[in-house]
């Protein structure tokens, strides 16, 4: 599939890093150049400098034939907002977004975005080793 | 009315100083530590209240559900955006407006729900291309969930409808004038309004219709009016 990636984190590097060795097309796209640093030297995506709010930008990063975004930066309304352009203005089949706060992740999940929000399956983990 | 404003920058301060001073319930609130006990100390701890606006638990501890209208103006565009949805959404305020800082976010701001956007950059643009002769129609206002915008346009000379009645110049339903500006004098207009070279007509129109009604009232050629 070809996948564009909003956010070269920690869990934006990783994710690339392996959808490119399962062998899929893909764009990473940060505003920092710093960051795809974490991709290693193995990676064979592309990226790409710049705002991923920008529909301009979105374009270039080739969302416009893209079967799937994830928006993966630090902040939660970056990746609302992002992830609300892509699914509107370019109808991108699979949007993935990830919220860290739990309350705004439940309304916006209400309001129909796939999301992940890693501070309720970090504690949920914890408390399942907790309780085993 | 009760106003919640979102942002306790520039715009948001003296905005809910004006809104306080014609008279309306206001809340502001303020994301960051310090600026909004300063904000506090000079507006008032029922005025300034710390807290972040795009929280619904916040949201819902200021009177959220209540409020007439929400103006989300922080400088980040997807703070605004997510604070105007969560005001509609969860608390089904009936008119949400949100600055915005990239112009091009305006016309996605509209497709996601916001009621009214307002940009300072393509405001400050509509005012140049106000200056600039070959723009007679400038877009004041863009209503985007209903489709309409309000415009203005100064009618040049020569123009088509000068010395015309509104009756006579092929206005259909989706074109409203509100208003006609005749130097200072203010004229309601009727179906037997005559308009003048200089008249400045301010209208609520359909967007698909916006080329259709600029020719109307000036015409192809490129019109020399001074201001």
């Amino acid at each position: 599939m070809k996948l564009v990636i909003l956010g070269c984190g920690r869990v934006g590097s990783t994710l690339a890093t392996m959808m490119d060795s399962n062998g899929h097309d893909v764009t990473v796209v940060d505003r920092n150049s710093e960051a795809f640093r974490r991709l290693g030297e193995g990676f064979k995506g592309k990226t790409l400098i710049g705002e991923g709010v920008d529909e301009d930008v979105l374009r270039k990063a080739g969302i416009e034939h893209a079967d799937a975004f994830c928006a993966t930066t630090e902040g939660d309304n970056r990746n609302i907002m992002a992830s609300q352009v892509v699914q509107t203005m370019f109808s991108v089949p699979k949007v993935i977004t990830r919220i860290y706060d739990p309350l705004r992740e439940q309304s916006y999940r209400e309001l129909g975005l796939q999301t992940v929000c890693p501070t309720v399956m970090g504690a949920n983990a914890i408390r399942e080793m907790l309780e085993s | 009315m009760y106003i919640v404003v979102v942002g306790g920058g520039k715009v948001g301060y003296y905005l809910t100083k004006s809104l306080l001073a014609e008279g309306n319930e206001v809340v502001l609130t303020e994301k960051e530590k310090n600026r909004a006990a300063e904000l506090a100390e000079e507006l008032g701890e029922s005025v300034a209240i710390r807290g972040d606006g795009c929280e619904a638990s916040f949201l819902a501890q200021v009177g959220t559900e209540r409020a007439d209208a929400f103006v989300a103006v922080t400088g980040d565009d997807e703070d605004n955006l997510v604070s105007c949805q969560m005001a509609k959404v969860k608390f089904a305020v009936p008119r949400t407006i949100a600055r915005v800082n990239n112009p091009k976010n305006q016309a996605i701001f509209g497709r996601l729900g916001i009621d009214v956007t307002v940009s300072a950059t393509n405001m400050l643009l509509a005012l140049i291309e106000q200056e600039i002769p070959r723009h007679a129609m400038v877009n004041l206002i863009s209503l985007k969930q209903a489709g309409m915008e309000i415009v203005e346009v100064e009618i040049p000379n020569p123009s088509p409808v000068a010395g015309k009645r509104l009756r006579d110049i092929g206005l259909d339903r989706d074109m409203h004038i509100s208003v006609v500006l005749r130097g200072d004098e203010t004229v309601t207009p009727s179906a037997d309004t005559e308009l003048l070279p200089g008249d400045k007509v301010y209208a609520l129109i359909r967007e698909a219709k916006e080329n259709e009604f600029r020719a109307l009232l000036v015409g192809d050629a490129v019109p020399a009016f001074s201001r």
